[in-house]
């Protein structure tokens, strides 16, 4: 979209180094990514010591290594660490992916919940639970092959002498309407006794995350995500427009497959480990750009933004509702409504 | 689009959409679990003799056509009106968040104020539904450039996300909810109460009469605003009379029969293919040919899996995704 399209001025500041070389440096973007870095941290200890018991700092430590008792070393090793993890992850995940999404798709309302993959990986999660009563593994399981078919469905039907990003989304809209009434099918002809798991599983949840669930979408997370960094520079230039990009050498075609790849790679490592999370996709690479006052489009601090949204919206469910009952896909739910109405006050004035 | 249609068959193409109404209709209450013939059907309705095949044809299927027929209508109107208002080839009550909205009220509505029936519940959809449309038009038009159809849908997304994780989350709190409203968030013309179709026909029939005069004025709104106001329409005046027909449209048809997207947005097009870009004639070709279109993807959900049955929505979506898609393929469709 117009709004999206980079301004000539350069950002940042120009740095002259001794024997004529010279850099820009943003000192804006770096801080924020500095300060994002330092919230996830923080975030992820509150994770580790609160909750149904709360620990302190010394219990933790022992733990960690192994000198605690054994019901705290259970704790802290089987079920807050995996959880605090996975949040880590899967919001690094979906805070790049929705970066990809919005810099193919240039709209900043487009992200993988909104244009097909999460209906995909919800369709093939709920059939594993509800027609073939499978496992955690297999579900998880489930979710990454509907979500990889719906996407390489969005990229065929989409592909007409040449991929444009705008019909892709509709593309997958259109698909996420037919994968979504499927899910509801599948949902009306439930077991009771099925049927919450599913509804649970829908919502994007945190709750019994184990060791299981954690290193998928730490591999994924840890090829993908720097995978992305040579890439950066040429989305940028298709931002400009697809003529400006191929005057700058990059074809147009090829890097939105691969950037595509990585974004639905990363999108189901997130989707497998926590469920469809709603709206972290959406609202982190926003949030990460007016943080850092706009400039070009990023890479570490929306990812970063993800990972804080996921966290501080898991701890605040938790402290609300403790025990669980409250899954943390309906926290981003409510920022991500927030998020919209933002957009409705104050859109006209966003760049 | 086709425009060299033929003004005098234009009668002659509304009458077979009539007539097309009308076999759908039989079909629909003759076709089922249960077959019963045509000419039995019509003697049962005329004179019901207490026999079996009376009863599933006065119980079930002929609440249960008419509920189709009416939502149907509303559906292909609404739709219709949203693609003239806002020339937006894309637009559909489904697509642009209504739906979400008047399902969102009627879970807050079921769930704080035990509201359950269907002409309680309509009040709730009604203004679900007008308070989502508005959101989505604001934040679709939000950016520079103002609302292109490409952006209309893809804010009309975003609030059906946001407005249905809502909603999946406050069912998920009570199991009970949970229990009720899956049934009902398929979207689907069989098994409601019996008060529905009662309740939903005044609102429906009041805002087909409202909605099926506007043709002329739309026609001339999408000559431009200048010329509107030189040739006596008020756009403004016809705006508001859209959206209010419009939201009282899809409000009851969600509250009747649940969410069912696609048909607001492929029946539209078949219209302008027949009748050219009139909106005289489209907007009751839309009327009569969207209930056709409903009772026949529930006719077919009904044979595809005998005895059991596909819900409606489910086969909507199958029907109609295809056509977006295709609307998508155009090239003149993203150029905005």
């Amino acid at each position: 979209m117009t709004s999206s399209a980079p301004e000539l001025r350069l950002p940042g500041r120009a740095v002259r180094l001794p024997g004529g070389v010279s850099a820009r440096a943003r000192p804006r973007a770096l801080a924020t990514s500095v300060l994002l870095t330092a919230t996830v941290a923080v975030l992820a200890v509150i994770g580790v010591l609160v909750g149904g018991m709360a620990l302190s700092p010394a219990e933790v430590w022992a733990a960690l290594i192994g000198a605690g008792d054994q019901a705290t070393g259970h704790l802290v090793w089987s079920v807050r660490l995996p959880r605090v993890l996975v949040a880590v992850l899967a919001g690094l995940a979906l805070g790049a992916a929705g970066m990809v999404f919005q810099s193919i798709g240039r709209n900043p309302l487009a992200s993988p919940d909104v244009i097909g993959f999460t209906a995909g990986a919800s369709t093939g999660a709920v059939l594993q639970i509800l027609v073939f009563d499978a496992g955690a593994a297999a579900v998880a399981g489930g979710a990454v092959g509907g979500g990889l078919v719906t996407g390489a469905a969005v990229f065929l039907l989409a592909y007409r002498s040449g991929l444009h990003g705008q019909r892709m989304v509709i593309v997958g809209i259109g698909l996420a309407a037919m994968l979504t009434a499927v899910t509801s099918y599948l949902l009306s002809r439930a077991e009771q006794t099925d049927l919450r798991a599913a509804a649970e599983w829908l919502t994007g949840s945190l709750n019994g995350r184990t060791w299981e669930q954690v290193l998928p979408v730490a591999a994924l997370t840890v090829v993908l995500l720097p995978a992305l960094v040579p890439l950066l520079s040429r989305l940028r230039a298709l931002e400009l427009g697809e003529d400006s990009a191929r005057a700058l050498g990059v074809r147009p075609d090829l890097t939105r497959l691969l950037a595509m790849l990585a974004g639905v790679g990363l999108t189901a490592g997130a989707v497998a480990a926590a469920g469809p999370i709603p709206f972290v996709a959406l609202a982190a690479p926003q949030l990460a750009a007016r943080m850092s006052g706009g400039g070009p489009t990023a890479l570490w601090s929306p990812a970063l933004c993800g990972a804080t949204l996921l966290l501080a919206a898991d701890t605040l469910a938790q402290w609300l509702f403790p025990g669980g009952r409250l899954p943390v896909g309906v926290v981003t739910a409510a920022i991500g409504g927030l998020y919209l109405a933002t957009l409705l006050r104050w859109g006209r004035r966003v760049p | 689009m086709a425009t060299g249609v033929n003004g005098r068959a234009r009668p002659l193409i509304l009458l077979c959409a009539a007539g097309a109404l009308l076999l759908a209709a039989s079909l629909s209450i003759s076709v089922g679990a249960r077959f019963i013939p045509f000419g039995e059907v019509w003697a049962l309705l005329l004179h019901p003799d207490g026999s079996d095949a009376a009863a599933v044809v006065h119980d079930l299927r002929l609440p249960r056509t008419l509920l189709g027929v009416l939502a149907g209508a509303a559906l292909g109107t609404a739709g219709a009106l949203m693609q003239a208002l806002t020339r937006n080839p894309l637009a559909d009550p489904g697509l642009l968040g209504v739906n979400a909205g008047a399902a969102l009220a009627m879970v807050i509505a079921f769930l704080t104020l035990g509201v359950d029936t269907a002409g309680g519940q309509l009040w709730f959809a009604f203004a679900g539904a007008a308070l989502a449309a508005v959101a989505v038009y604001v934040i679709g038009g939000a950016a520079r450039g103002g609302p292109t159809p490409i952006r209309m849908v893809l804010a009309g997304a975003a609030v059906s996300a946001a407005l249905l994780a809502l909603v999946q989350g406050a069912i998920l709190l009570d199991p009970i909810t949970l229990d009720r409203f899956r049934f009902w968030a398929v979207g689907a013309l069989a098994g409601r109460e019996s008060g529905v179709v009662s309740a939903v026909a005044w609102p429906i029939l009041a805002g087909l009469a409202l909605a099926l005069p506007l043709g002329r004025a739309l026609n001339v709104i999408a000559l431009g605003e200048g010329t509107g106001t030189a040739l006596g329409v008020s756009p403004a005046r016809a705006r508001l009379a859209t959206v209010v027909a419009v939201t009282v449209l899809c409000g009851a048809a969600t509250a009747a029969a649940g969410p069912i997207a696609f048909v607001g947005l492929a029946v539209p097009h078949l219209a302008r293919a027949l009748f050219g870009p009139d909106q005289r004639w489209v907007l009751p070709a839309s009327a009569l040919l969207a209930p056709t279109l409903l009772l026949a993807a529930d006719v077919v959900g009904r044979l595809v899996d005998r005895p059991a049955e596909i819900q409606v929505a489910v086969v909507c979506a199958f029907l109609g995704a295809p056509v977006l898609i295709a609307v998508a393929r155009r090239p003149r469709a993203v150029a905005a």
